[in-house]
């Protein structure tokens, strides 16, 4: 139920948006997000509940790099 | 390279957990996520952990905590002429009276994927009502208030909705389990961000760490965990930074408080939660269909037998069941955490049965 998967946004007209899921095209409703072709959406449901924010998960390896202290080995 | 499913990472994350968990007693952690089950239980997580750390799974499958009466209320909006929609595994809950039950005998229910898939059933049948039988934590309750919002009149709400805080209060409150931290569910913090859970960690001096699904998401946030209570810190942390904003979905949050107001209401497992339910708001009881099919949600006792109570509270794990396995299977259960996709039971038996 609460299962959401990560897709990118390839279209979008009015409030409903084309969502690629590694190659699957689905139509995602997009009314719980501000978003443009490009993003990448987080889906549950058939909604988009939030855009990955990819600064923030660059910032948070940063985060685990620290804590890990094995940066060479990634 | 994926960092959050790397071996590498996963073995580092690991020689931390042993290390600053080694002069510390017994450590029980909670999660409250049937997906967080599932990654668990599926890359053998808890086997990896030390002997004085224990992960339980608690009240965090929507389906699983649905009661008896409200899967009556929806088979008696059915028996009213209603179409009734809902979700995957909510068909199949043994009840009273099933849903799967009651569309054999030839009452109109339907699984859908989206309730846009009901209003759009709505539209194609406007001489018929349909009503959605929603259930689900805050991840589902805003994508229903879209629908209460944007739906055509013959669409309705049996709303079976719940918000998790109140559950994670009431668990520690009971004082029946001794719990040392909770992994908080992602994709409901999406939604709600961190602050409805710091009051419990206040109250409880719990820690408390929101994880992501990948296998090195819930090491990092069990490692997290670990290091609040060896520091002897409560606090509510973000491990899910990719998929969880502090002050989580705003617009989301904004839609649900415009529908919905909250409601005691009972969960399987669990007496009367107060303020854990979601009802729609007068203003917009033309789309309720307790009001609408004029039914009320009857007080049904569980079944004997079947652990999913004691499971739900985390005070059990499936294979203390005396059911598992053997009476009880996907192919037959006898409760809601063996048909569910997201139950303990039917995790535990899918990934753990073949191994013992
Ligand atoms: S194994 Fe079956 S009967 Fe036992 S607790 Fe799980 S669902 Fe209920």
């Amino acid at each position: 139920m609460c299962l959401a998967v990560p897709g990118k946004v390839i279209e979008i007209k009015d409030s409903v948006g084309i969502v690629d899921f590694n190659g699957v095209k689905r139509e995602v409703r997009l009314d719980l997000v501000d978003v443009k072709v490009g993003d990448y959406v987080i889906v549950h449901t058939g909604f988009a509940i939030e855009k990955m924010d990819e600064k923030e998960a660059l910032e948070s390896l940063e985060i685990w790099k620290e804590l890990l202290k094995v940066q060479e080995d990634f | 390279m994926d960092l959050y499913k790397d071996r590498n990472a996963s073995d580092t994350i690991i020689k931390k957990i042993f290390e600053s968990s080694k002069d510390l007693g017994e450590i029980k952690l909670c999660h409250v996520c049937g997906t967080h089950e599932h990654v668990i239980t599926h890359y053998g997580i808890r086997a990896m952990l030390p002997e004085n750390v224990q992960v339980v799974s608690g009240p965090g499958c929507p389906v699983c905590v649905t009661t008896q009466g409200e899967i009556e209320a929806a088979v008696k909006v059915a028996e009213k002429g209603a179409i009734v929609t809902t979700y995957g595994d909510m068909i199949r809950v043994p009840s009273k009276r099933s849903l799967s039950d009651a569309k054999a005998s030839g009452l109109d229910i339907r699984l859908v994927y989206s309730i846009n898939d009901s209003i759009n059933l709505a539209i194609s049948n406007p001489d018929k009502k349909i009503v959605h039988f929603a259930i689900g934590f805050e991840t589902t309750c805003p994508t229903t208030a879209v629908a209460v919002l944007n739906s055509p009149d013959n669409f309705y709400v049996l709303s079976a909705h719940r918000v998790v805080p109140p559950a994670m209060d009431l668990l520690l409150s009971s004082g029946k389990i001794n719990l040392s931290g909770f992994i908080d569910p992602g994709h409901v913090s999406t939604i709600i961000g961190t602050k409805p859970y710091e009051s419990i960690s206040i109250k409880f001096h719990v820690p408390q760490v929101i994880c992501g699904f990948e296998p090195n998401d819930i090491l990092m946030g069990i490692y997290l965990l670990i290091k609040q209570i060896k520091e002897k810190r409560a606090e509510v942390e973000n491990e899910y930074v990719r998929g969880v904003r502090t002050e989580g979905n705003i617009k989301a949050q904004k839609l649900m408080e415009k529908v919905f107001e909250p409601c005691d209401i009972r969960w399987r497992g669990f007496p009367v939660i107060p303020g854990s339910g979601l009802s729609l708001k007068s203003e917009f009881s033309s789309k309720d269909a307790y009001k609408e099919f004029n039914i009320e949600i009857e007080d049904i006792p569980e079944e004997k037998g079947c652990s999913c109570p004691e499971i739900l509270r985390a005070e059990k794990i499936p294979s203390e069941c005396p059911l598992f396995g053997n009476i009880c299977t996907p192919q037959s259960p006898k409760g809601p955490c063996m048909v569910s996709r997201e139950g303990a039971c039917y995790i535990s038996f899918k990934y753990e049965k073949s191994f013992r």
